[in-house]
């Protein structure tokens, strides 16, 4: 794990809601600040990077959001216009314009998916096909939750295989080399400790084994601190019933009990995945902020620093 | 307001929101509600939590509603609450079965590779099943309410969106201008004369023959476009119905409510019913001004100093999540407008998951409160 921001192509995935795009900026920021040139890729009209570090620029443009951190949101319509445009020139270029095209083209199950690893996988070479770009160390994708990022992950393979000849196919074949040689790839898992994430996680872990892919790190986001032991919930709970219903003594109690049982039911959980796995995943905890901002990416990537070097 | 108010006169209530915000409890126990006040409701949703599939006795994909066993529920329970698990692949092939001429032709589409693209791809054949699914229920009329949790995806328009892009594939109003099918037979390879160079050009660049796949697949559909569009017409059209209500399911936390607010706004634009909003897991704030020193001092008699510190910083770290939450639930209301912010229902943050019919029913009180009822409610949990 060590060796997680060496690999060039890194997938961040999970269920929704689990704080998987604040997870992959953070994992952005820490790369970026060991020197790495890192690009942050968005595959949904989200821009969540961009909004976090208020930058703005067009979507599908390369844009530096910190020192070393650059960002893009991918769509599959401009990923395919610049295909076109680079691979085929001329017609190429008239054939992108064309919405009939388009249409066409977009409605082909899994070419949406297939463009947009085919611009991820473009972003994470050595030497970019973009002219004038410069590469990047570091590509993190915010890819979709399990069963769709499965999909994605899975998507070169599946096209190198219906492909019967052509560019497509010999691309395919390529990004679906580059996905599993684990030097070069790698897909984390981000989870929070509750029912369904920890099921959605196991069943990933499962799902990527049987595609002879593994998830190279599962990290569990949003844990609370554990500031009480049973013994002193069993204090609290007796000193809150010596307080005055309506007083802040009595509601700071309620608080401290409420955080005491959430914190083990998050434990429990927590258990269960790493019994799944068969291995302790990575922690970050919950962060009690009023608004998340810069303070509080750094501090995650602190963490996430911390955990990776554990 | 409480739900039973905001789906007065309503017969199908859409569940929509970003994922990890609790539709899934939220539909169960709206479902559960509006069952217990005596109408005969069912809920449909897509891979549930485990315990509480398994609280409502759904053990399995089956595909229809099955009735939740009266014994799980209270006595003083009026009407009926049934409970379905979606499955997508099963669905569509039951569409095909049902639209398609005969069982021959039903057998041949769902052998077809891109009919087996296009039905287990996880984005679009959810969103795309589900309101199919939604659709025949309701037309079938067997229920008073029709729950809808829709399906877990990254951002809640996927729901709007996914199921048009499905159709105007299936309809194949963009393929039908390239493939110009003489006479009725299957396989048809005849081209209109502008298409040929466009779909030569896309063979060369993707090495698929997707004009192959594709017109053997339009071939076989046939004359079944015609119905794809007439039904994705009267979808449409439940979707707008006045006896529609979509609901907006979400969490107070900053992210979630910028989904909502986003949500809500397609909403407006696309014409459809909305008729309130659900924010779960709202930090309370009552004391907010006691200063955490005074709080720990107060405690000092109780406790031993270093555990009422952790108290007091307990209190304080609750507080900032207090006036987050506030600010997001003013942001929401002010996006709903005219001030007007009883449509949106606020549910507390509740300590751990809820997964059987006593977790519900505590989310259900708080759903069918009202005002003065759910003041009192949360003044119970957060003092």
């Amino acid at each position: 794990v060590a060796a997680l921001l060496d690999r060039r192509l890194i997938f961040v995935t999970g269920k929704g809601g689990v704080g998987k795009s604040t997870v992959a900026i953070a994992l952005g920021l820490l790369a970026a600040r060991s020197g790495r040139r890192t690009i942050v890729a968005e595959l949904a009209r989200q821009e969540r990077v961009r909004n976090s570090f208020a930058a703005g620029g067009d979507t599908f443009e390369e844009v530096e959001v910190a020192d070393g951190l650059f960002t893009i949101s991918i769509d599959p319509e401009s990923a395919m216009e610049e295909y076109l445009r680079v691979k085929t020139g001329r017609i190429g270029q008239a054939l992108g314009s064309s919405r009939l095209f388009q249409a066409f083209a977009m409605a082909t199950p899994g070419m949406r998916e297939l463009l947009s690893m085919g611009k991820v996988w473009e972003l994470a070479q050595s030497a970019r096909r973009t002219s004038g770009a410069d590469p990047y160390d570091v590509v993190i994708v915010d890819s979709p939750a399990a069963g769709h990022g499965i999909g994605l992950l899975r998507t070169p393979r599946t096209f190198a295989d219906i492909a019967r000849v052509g560019p497509v196919a010999a691309t395919a074949q390529r990004i679906a080399a580059s996905i599993d040689d684990r030097s070069f790839t790698a897909v984390l898992a981000v989870a929070t400790a509750e029912e369904m994430p920890v099921n959605e996680t196991l069943w990933l872990s499962e799902a990527l084994a049987g595609d002879g892919l593994a998830l190279d790190a599962v990290i569990v986001n949003a844990l609370y601190l554990e500031r009480f032991s049973a013994a002193d919930g069993t204090r609290l709970a007796r000193a809150r019933r010596g307080t005055g219903v309506s007083s802040p003594a009595n509601a700071a109690l309620g608080a401290a009990l409420s955080l005491r049982a959430r914190a083990a039911a998050q434990r429990e959980q927590l258990n269960r995945l790493a019994e799944g796995l068969g291995a302790a995943p990575l922690q970050l905890p919950y962060l009690f902020a009023e608004t998340f901002g810069h303070d509080e990416l750094h501090a995650l990537a602190d963490a996430l620093d911390a955990e990776l070097g554990r | 307001m409480s739900v039973a108010d905001l789906l007065e006169g309503r017969r199908v209530c859409i569940c929509g929101g970003a994922g990890g915000v609790g539709k899934t409890t939220t539909s169960a126990a709206i479902a559960l509600g509006m069952a217990a006040r005596g109408a005969r409701v069912a809920v449909v949703t897509i891979d549930p939590a485990q315990r509480l599939a398994n609280a409502l006795g759904l053990r399995e994909l089956d595909n229809e509603p099955r009735r939740v066993d009266p014994d799980r529920l209270g006595d003083d329970f009026a009407g009926e609450l049934w409970a379905m698990m979606l499955d997508p692949k099963r669905t569509f092939d039951e569409l095909i079965d049902r639209v398609a001429a005969d069982p021959q032709r039903a057998a041949e589409i769902k052998a077809n590779r891109v009919y087996r693209e296009l039905s287990t791809a996880v984005s679009g054949s959810q969103e795309f099943t589900a309101v199919a699914k939604l659709y025949d229920l309701a037309r079938d009329g067997n229920f008073d309410l029709l729950v809808l949790d829709t399906p877990p995806s990254r951002n809640a328009l996927d729901f709007l969106e996914a199921p048009g892009r499905l159709t105007s594939f299936l309809e194949g109003s963009a393929i039908r201008t390239l493939i110009r099918p003489h006479g009725l037979g299957l396989g048809v390879r005849v081209l209109g004369r502008g298409a040929s160079p466009l779909l030569g050009a896309l063979r060369r660049v993707t090495g698929i023959d997707l004009l192959g796949d594709l017109s053997t697949f339009f071939g076989l559909l046939g004359d079944m476009t015609d119905d794809f569009s007439a039904r994705a017409a009267a979808v449409q059209q439940m979707l707008r119905d006045p006896t529609t209500a979509f609901l907006l399911v979400t969490s107070a936390a900053t992210p979630a409510v910028d989904e909502a607010i986003w949500f809500r706004r397609t909403l407006q634009e696309g014409g459809l019913p909305f008729a309130g909003a659900i924010v779960n897991r709202v930090h309370h704030d009552r004391f907010g001004d006691a200063e955490p020193d005074d709080v720990a001092a107060e405690l000092a008699a109780e406790l031993p100093e270093a555990l009422a510190r952790r108290v007091a910083a307990t209190f304080e770290d609750y507080h900032r999540l207090a006036r987050r939450d506030h600010r997001n639930l003013a942001r929401l209301a002010a996006e709903i407008g005219d001030g007007d912010d009883d449509r949106v229902i606020q549910v507390p943050q509740l300590d751990g998951d809820v997964h059987d019919v006593a977790g519900l029913e505590r989310v259900r009180a708080f759903l069918f409160a009202s005002e003065e009822e759910r003041e009192r409610l949360i003044a119970e949990i957060v003092a």
